[in-house]
């Protein structure tokens, strides 16, 4: 875990979770596994405080827990999973691709169970169907098949999975056969048989809708209710959560039909989209290529609105095949001609195309041709770098010694003698794509935690405005609600000065930029992580 | 390296280094680089659209919620200079320390269930507290030895005190079993509007007033 890393998961964990989380959190990262005592030694905290805080982490799907290193009879261990972490920064996005995907149904269910960390399918079902019954015009509401079927979807595709189930450790001895194991262990989501198998659940209704006058009485009755319903429902123990990697792959398969898109047109990046849907379920997620696909198949798969002739597809697959970028590759003759899409060195051309791209808009674009070159000839001397260039020496040289300042190009010395004499030395310009990603990565989080930082501190030093318009907005909407009249509502409204508006909007205008420019870096992010991990998964 | 004839002669070639024997070096620096230096670029803007909105609207709802879920631990206010009667209305935090939703159990290690006594109902009804475990057993012996003096009583005929002393002890016992369960399920179970330590279940009421009609009973 990097120092950068480690301070972005702390500010996010701050942020969704207070303050005591973040302690414990930040104390298990930098310590890797710890009992509950040491944490709470650490910590400093009340034993009470560590331990909820560790029931939300384990919640969520953070912390896992096992025997420690005194076998099943020691205390527990707790060590902390940080991608969970810094997935927090992407909930926005896996929401948005299901409401794409599956509509607002499906939408509001990936937000129940990102917010929770795991639910049973029941009381999704029963959560959402209110919060959509609430939205609809009165006297309508949401059925609960619906949801259901949304629900039903969602886990066919792989987008939800089943909760590992806990394996009981093997108890120490038949001696202590009556108590039961203070230790379960999880295991992988995927292991399991069942992962994605939906239970047989008798539930049926429809959404309630929650009148806002009732709104005390009626959270407690519905909290009671559901725990007496939850038990009709035959579900039990069976928890789902959001499969992390599948919206991954979702978002790697986006990347990469835009990407042909924009390099070609939109009629390639359809044949790439209908590739990719066609080898959905028979790549593994790891897969350096997709499965082969012949021209047959996907022109039998082309969706129907692009009726576009057989000769004109193997033109374009021929386009495709011969593109530098390398994103389809031919892998036989067969059936019309055998066409894979090759998943990683994709990746890898994606993840250049960034780094490219991020030189060049600090550096300049002349900067940028010096980099381009150097990926693409690998080793070159300085005298080269000029001519190949085509920029003047001098300037040449301060560009060179500025990137090579910033780490984003390395020297490679090449003695000619024993002694590394430096007259009689070869100097070397390069760079490797990996290690200048991994860099780039970093400086990734490292943004993103000062884009935080920097939020909660405009949000700090306005607090005083802010509690104000807040306070001015309660009173307005209850003025409102209780129908009051229009001079009213302005003597309201103007307690706030003009003076006092403008900051407030100015304030408005910055956070949102904050969280857009979040957001954004998050998609360099995904970029880069993905294509580190698809380097690693192939040794 | 060469500390020979050729002194002043440099061991490599000059023209490598990119300046020539007499160009001035560029300036030393004396203070460390500013902390926001002035970009020769200027960054590109950002990307707009309906997406883009939608996921920054999305960012903030989730950030604004996820203050209100259980799930957001907030460390007990340190007290300060006189305890104010407003305190017990004011906290956000449960009176008791358990986690305010309810984890399935059998996926958590066990150390991390928090339980907590359930405040017991003593015959003379003095303010509840909150007892721990060995005055529990404490207060059983004393029960069973109430029993057995009462019984030894029960020969001398007075029988309506006795019953109703006894009806009261057989409701304690009866209750005993059930205190020492999980509390954690029971406690969660009475979410009720009333606050536990209002609730006054009327043994005393019948007793106290049964001669004066005069007062009103309020």
């Amino acid at each position: 875990m990097t120092a950068q890393e480690v301070r972005l998961c702390g500010l996010l964990l701050q942020e969704h979770f207070g303050d005591v989380v973040e302690n414990v959190g930040t104390h298990l990262i930098r310590n890797g596994v710890l009992t509950l005592r040491a944490l709470a030694h650490e910590t400093k905290l009340a034993l009470d405080l560590v331990k909820k805080s560790l029931c939300v982490l384990v919640q969520h799907g953070m912390c896992t827990f096992g025997p420690g290193r005194r076998g099943p009879a020691g205390p527990v261990e707790y060590h902390i999973n940080c991608e969970h972490i810094l997935h927090m920064l992407r909930y926005p996005r896996y929401i948005y691709t299901a409401k794409s995907l599956y509509g607002d149904t499906g939408e509001l269910i990936v937000e129940e169970i990102l917010q929770r960390g795991q639910m049973t399918m029941s009381s999704t079902v029963k959560t959402v169907a209110d919060r959509l019954t609430h939205n609809m015009p009165e006297g309508q509401s949401m059925d609960y098949n619906e949801v259901v079927s949304a629900f039903s979807r969602l886990v066919e595709t792989h987008f939800l999975q089943r909760c590992p189930p806990m394996a009981s450790a093997e108890s120490s001895g038949t001696g202590s056969a009556e108590t039961p194991p203070a230790v379960t262990q999880p295991s992988n989501p995927e292991s399991h048989p069942d992962c994605y198998k939906l239970p047989y659940i008798s539930l049926s209704g429809h959404g309630k809708r929650r009148r806002s006058s009732e709104d005390g009485e009626a959270d407690q009755r519905a909290a009671k209710k559901a725990k007496t319903d939850s038990s009709e429902c035959g579900d039990e123990g069976i928890h789902w959560q959001v499969n992390f990697e599948r919206f991954h792959l979702h978002f790697r398969d986006q990347a990469i039909i835009s990407a042909v898109s924009c390099k070609l047109d939109q009629t390639s990046g359809e044949i790439v989209r209908t590739m990719l849907r066609m080898s959905e379920v028979t790549t593994s997620a790891n897969a350096a290529f997709t499965q082969a696909l012949s021209a047959n198949e996907i022109f039998r798969a082309l969706p129907s609105n692009y009726n576009i002739a057989r000769p004109i597809l193997d033109q374009y697959l021929t386009l495709l095949v011969d593109d530098p970028m390398e994103f389809v590759g031919k892998a036989g003759d067969s059936g019309g001609g055998m066409f894979v899409v090759n998943l990683h060195r994709a990746l890898a051309n994606l993840a250049r195309a960034t780094l490219e791209s991020v030189v060049q808009e600090r550096f300049g674009s002349r900067s940028a041709r010096i980099f381009r070159l150097l990926l693409r000839k690998r080793h070159l001397e300085q005298k080269q770098v000029e001519d190949f260039a085509m920029i003047p020496a001098k300037e040449a040289k301060e560009m060179l010694y500025t990137l090579l300042s910033e780490n984003l190009v390395q020297l490679q010395e090449i003695p000619k003698t024993p002694d590394h004499a430096p007259s009689r030395t070869f100097y070397l310009y390069t760079v490797n794509q990996l290690p200048t990603a991994r860099l780039l990565l970093q400086h990734c989080y490292k943004t993103v935690g000062n884009l935080i930082e920097r939020r909660l501190y405009e949000t700090k030093e306005n607090k005083r405005l802010l509690e104000k318009s807040q306070r001015i907005e309660a009173i307005l909407a209850s003025l409102q609600a209780t129908g009051a009249e229009a001079t009213q509502l302005t003597e309201v409204e103007e307690m706030i000065t003009a003076p006092e508006r403008q900051q407030l909007e100015s304030l408005r205008h910055h956070i949102n930029k904050l969280d857009s420019s979040e957001n954004q870096v998050d998609e360099t992010i995904f970029l880069l992580e993905s294509y580190i991990n698809s380097t690693q998964a192939s040794r | 390296m060469s500390r020979g004839r050729g002194r002043n002669q440099f061991t490599f070639n000059v023209d490598a280094l990119g300046f020539g024997r007499g160009d001035s070096l560029p300036t030393t620096t004396h203070t460390p680089s500013p902390l926001f230096p002035p970009m020769q670029f200027q960054p590109v803007p950002l990307h707009t659209g309906e997406e883009v909105e939608y996921m920054l609207a999305l960012k903030q709802e989730l950030r604004a919620s996820s203050k209100n879920l259980p799930f957001h631990i907030r460390a007990a206010r340190t007290k300060r200079d006189v305890s104010r009667y407003s305190d017990k209305y004011q906290t956000g935090e449960p009176k008791n320390n358990t986690i305010e939703w309810s984890p399935d159990w059998s996926r958590l290690p066990k150390e991390l269930c928090i339980k907590v006594r359930k405040p017991q109902k003593t015959i003379t009804g003095t303010k509840q507290q909150l007892k721990q475990r060995p005055k529990v057993a404490a207060s059983k012996e004393d029960i069973l030895q109430k029993l057995e003096t009462l019984e030894k009583e029960e020969v001398h005929s007075e029988e309506e005190e006795d019953e109703g002393k006894k009806k009261k002890q057989n409701d304690d016992e009866e209750e005993e079993p059930e205190v020492e369960e999980d509390y954690d399920e029971e406690e969660l179970e009475d979410e009720t509007d009333y606050i536990a330590s209002y609730f006054d279940n009327g043994e005393d009421f019948g007793g106290d007033s049964d001669d004066n009609m005069d007062e009103a009973v309020y």
